[in-house]
């Protein structure tokens, strides 16, 4: 197979389905704790979990709210009467037979995410299930551990609207952003508490007098799975788009199946053949009665929810005057904007402008646990005070450090100008609260 | 009068005056239990040492008045379905599937019996998983009629029913999905509570059809069953389905006689289908209302007729899905283990929802019974109660039914549409016919219990059938 650019015949389409784990206490239908990861095997489970004979669920009201949260997050219109189902499969991870799940009534319809080149990616629907336990293989005998069966998780599916991976790492980095802003789910892929699930496939594009025709969704349909990483999900997607390709060129169809990421071999492998849709035989779920929301229950909900990163970063930009690309950085994480915040709140007593403070936050790399932002401040006005103090000792420094590290300099004289940073470390080892910027014109201003 | 023939609020009465111990009252039921379970086969599981140390327990907590006012059964031996579960003993759901399944929890109902202070006596047959109406789909054998050993109980609270009737214990539990406490109830000369849908927690009692299934209880008279409500009605935490409505004393309104009350007769089911002496017993009962000063008017649920096909989708529906759970992954034994029935009803169940088929059946059949709660609701807007037979036959001969199921479910169509509607009702004895028990159901609004209680509690203080007892 080659790498060679794509053949403009053929635009991928692919939609996402992401999984996400909730971090509440408890699990979904059960009041037994949902913290699973790395706890020894079947501690936390209880008769509804292991799914005991006359054991029944009781849905869990704060991950219904989250899951309404999410959905709010997302753009999507809440449903005001909604039910839980029951899908029915069997497989060892499920101990009743069936999961508890929603079907055609999902709390959370039609959304969007917004992607940084102003395209809307369609949220088809969010909706609430559990998780299954989970399977261990060990050579000819497979063990259960319940601990994880009734995790609270969020299904969230988009419309078939990614046209590349870049597209879908993007949806992905701002869904996990915002998940992680309603402080609802670590959404860590690592630890499978972010799950996802790309279908991809290919249409073919027509020139026809010069008209460009796009053929409506293929007839095919390929799931990815085994993805445990962003960058894995882009080269699973980019794989799979030449691996169609190929075929289609040889005017083949891919077939409709479901495969899986192999990182070692860096290919996507077949696991199972669809021959036709799986039938769940979903119908409501009779322990459970039906969930209304009131407009003002959604209401209030909403008024729980923090600032979202878009909004941030548009106030972020508006308020402080800040760069897009400093701003989009201090939102990434809600923590770092929460110190920024804070650090311009204090440093406005000192005079110290949230441009200066954005710059340390963003250059610096603060440790934000261990340095709270006052004494951040107060960092930043003594280096004030001491820079036009002694602004001949630095010079009467660099002069010294330049002598002593000949070789380094006739490094950076033949083009090896990384070696600055070098430099830039032993001049600081005499100014431990400089700014490196400061020294950096200094030692520049020397070797030019 | 031996001891195990009392009742609830009479083995209260000779506990409280230290006529008898409840060791002595246990005593009594597991000799009537040894005498005559080989040949009813009422219980699959009796728990004569657990009982004996309850009952001991039950009679150092009795010396102090205010345990015997706070713990309304302490001391009485009771039987339970051996569809609930119980900690550390076997619950088998009389299926070979479950045959060695020892539950490590208590369903809610267990634990309140328990905290009452009732004596655990051991668990009753019934038809596998409560499929059935004769008691017989048990895989632990058929259940005899105590009126005759060649009848059918009925099901599928058979052994619950026979226990009671046969004075094994002072009262049973039982679940009725589709009457199988009522149905069972009448063929006995008992007294059987169908509660309404969410009345009582079905935490921990093995599901037949979650949106039917409701936990009920067998007693000797109308007072016992009200009493042991008071007991085990409540809204649970465990069950999302229970009714968050406060419990009244159910006793209340036993003594206010039924004059001027309107007792509806639904004309849908006391048609030529029904057996005529059968019909001629029920319409002595009408009279008899009438005598206590009810006005009887007649009453129409025209959707009656489909509530039959319509129980039959969506009671497998739910069973399928159910019973999916015994896999034969846990519980040591695998699905070759159900009996005929419950793969009768798991292959239509699994029909039913499969895509194709699910709109044409599931969907209709819960249209049907949005029309049946219409149905009802109509209908108490203009009576207080229906009264009705419970059974179109008489109790019928083992073996008779059992290879023709139509016929077999045919035998609920006068129960199943409370059922369908959630509604209460109360089977209680209206005479003999031959020698064998024939009953009617009191079925009331949702939450009416009292009410139920207060217009049995006048008919069976009129008639006093319960009172006669099988010659075993």
């Amino acid at each position: 197979m080659n790498n060679e650019p794509l053949t403009i015949n053929y635009e991928p389409v692919i939609g996402l389905e992401v999984h996400v784990e909730l971090k509440t206490k408890s699990k979904m239908f059960c009041s037994c704790s949902a913290d699973y990861f790395g706890q020894k095997p079947n501690t936390h489970t209880c008769p509804v979990c292991l799914g005991s004979p006359g054991a029944l669920p009781v849905p869990n009201g704060k991950a219904i709210d989250w899951c309404v949260m999410i959905g709010l997050a997302l753009n999507c219109k809440i449903a005001n009467f909604s039910k839980f189902d029951r899908k029915n499969y069997f497989y060892p991870d499920l101990p009743k037979g069936y999961q508890i799940s929603q079907y055609d009534q999902p709390f959370c319809l039609k959304g969007f995410i917004t992607l940084s080149n102003g395209k809307k990616i369609g949220i088809t629907r969010v909706h609430m299930e559990e998780d299954t336990a989970k399977l261990t293989h060990q050579g000819e005998n497979s063990l259960i551990d319940f601990n994880r069966s009734g995790v609270p998780l969020v299904e969230i599916v988009t419309e078939p609207d990614f046209e590349n991976a870049k597209e879908v790492i993007e949806y992905l980095k701002k869904l996990q952003q915002i998940v992680r802003y309603l402080d609802v789910s670590d959404a860590d892929m690592e630890k499978g508490n972010m799950r996802l699930e790309p279908n991809i496939s290919l249409r073919e594009i027509t020139m026809n007098n010069e008209l460009l025709t796009i053929n409506n969704l293929p007839k095919y349909k390929v799931e990815v799975k085994n993805i445990n990483s962003f960058r894995f999900a882009e080269k699973a997607i980019e794989y799979e788009i030449r691996r169609q390709t190929e075929i289609l060129s040889e005017n083949k169809t891919p077939v409709q199946e479901t495969r899986g990421w192999d990182e070692d071999k860096q290919k996507t492998v077949s696991q199972r053949i669809k021959e036709e849709a799986n039938d769940y035989r979903y119908f409501p779920e009779p322990d459970i009665p039906p969930i209304r929301f009131t407009q003002n229950q959604i209401r209030q909900l909403a008024d729980q929810m923090p600032e979202l990163p878009d909004a941030k970063l548009a106030r972020l930009i508006k308020e402080y005057n800040l760069s897009k690309y400093d701003a989009e950085i201090l939102t990434r994480e809600k923590e770092m904007t929460d110190y920024f915040e804070e650090a311009v709140k204090v440093g406005k007593t000192f005079k110290i402008n949230p441009k200066q403070i954005a710059n340390t936050v963003i250059n610096k790399k603060i440790d934000m646990n261990n340095i709270l932002p006052a004494e951040l401040v107060k960092n930043i006005v003594n280096f004030k005070k001491t820079d036009d103090i002694d602004e001949n000792k630095l010079q009467e420094i660099t002069d010294k450090v330049i002598k002593e590290n000949q070789k380094a300099i006739n490094d950076y004289k033949s083009g090896k100008v990384q070696v600055i940073g070098f430099l830039i470390g032993k001049v600081k080892q005499h100014f431990p609260t400089a700014d490196s910027n400061q020294i950096k014109t200094a030692l520049e201003k020397k070797l030019k | 009068m031996k001891l195990n023939e009392l009742t609830i609020k009479e083995a209260k009465g000779g506990l409280k005056s230290k006529k008898f111990s409840s060791v002595e009252l246990t005593k009594a039921c597991l000799e009537q239990i040894k005498k005559h379970n080989k040949d009813l086969n009422a219980f699959i599981t009796v728990t004569e040492k657990e009982a004996l140390d309850s009952a001991r327990k039950a009679d150092d907590l009795a010396s102090q008045d205010q345990v015997l006012e706070a713990k309304s059964l302490l001391g009485i031996p009771i039987a339970l379905k051996d569809l609930f579960s119980t900690k550390g003993i076997k619950t088998t759901a009389a299926s070979n599937v479950l045959k060695d399944y020892i539950p490590q929890y208590d369903a809610a109902v267990v634990k309140k019996i328990k905290d009452a202070g009732a004596i655990i006596i051991g668990k009753t047959n019934c038809d596998a998983w409560a499929h059935g109406s004769s008691g017989e789909n048990s895989d632990f054998g058929p259940t005899k009629n105590p009126w005759d050993k060649e009848y059918v109980p009925g099901g599928s609270s058979s052994g619950s029913a026979v226990s009671v009737a046969s004075d094994m214990c002072i009262a049973s539990t039982g679940t009725d999905t589709g009457g199988s406490i009522r149905l069972p109830a009448s063929f006995n000369n008992v007294v059987g509570l169908k509660p309404t849908y969410g009345r009582v927690s079905r935490y921990g009692i093995i599901a037949m059809a979650s949106s039917l299934d409701s936990i009920g209880h067998f007693t000797k008279t109308v007072e016992d069953s009200a009493l042991f409500f008071n007991v085990t009605a409540g809204q649970d935490k465990m069950d999302a389905t229970t009714l968050p409505n406060p419990v009244e004393d159910f006793t209340k309104d036993l003594n206010k006689g039924i004059k001027g009350l309107k007792i509806g007769i639904p004309k849908e089911f006391v048609t030529s289908d029904l057996d005529n002496e059968a019909k001629e017993k029920f319409e002595e009962t009408v009279k008899t209302f009438a005598n206590l000063g009810a006005e009887i008017i007649e009453i129409s649920l025209p959707y009656t007729e489909y509530g039959i096909a319509a129980y039959y989708i969506i009671q497998p529906s739910e069973v399928s899905s159910n019973l999916a759970r015994y896999d034969g992954i846990r519980y040591g034994n695998d699905r070759s283990y159900f009996g005929d029935e419950a793969k009768r009803r798991i292959m239509l169940g699994t029909f039913t929802l499969s895509s194709g088929y699910y709109d044409a059946y599931y969907k209709k059949a819960m249209a049907v019974r949005t029309l049946i709660i219409k149905d009802f609701n109509d209908a108490f807007q203009k009576v207080d109660a229906l009264i009705s037979p419970v059974c179109p036959t008489l109790p019928w001969k083992l073996g008779e039914k059992i290879n023709d199921p139509i016929k077999m479910y045919m035998s609920d169509v006068l129960t199943v549409t409370a059922n369908l509607a959630g509604i209460p009702g109360l089977s209680l004895p209206i005479g003999f016919i031959d020698g064998l028990p024939v009953g009617m159901q009191i079925l009331g609004p949702q939450l009416s219990e009292v009410k139920l209680f207060q217009i049995g509690y006048a008919y069976e203080q009129a008639t006093q059938w319960r009172k006669q007892k099988p010659a075993l």
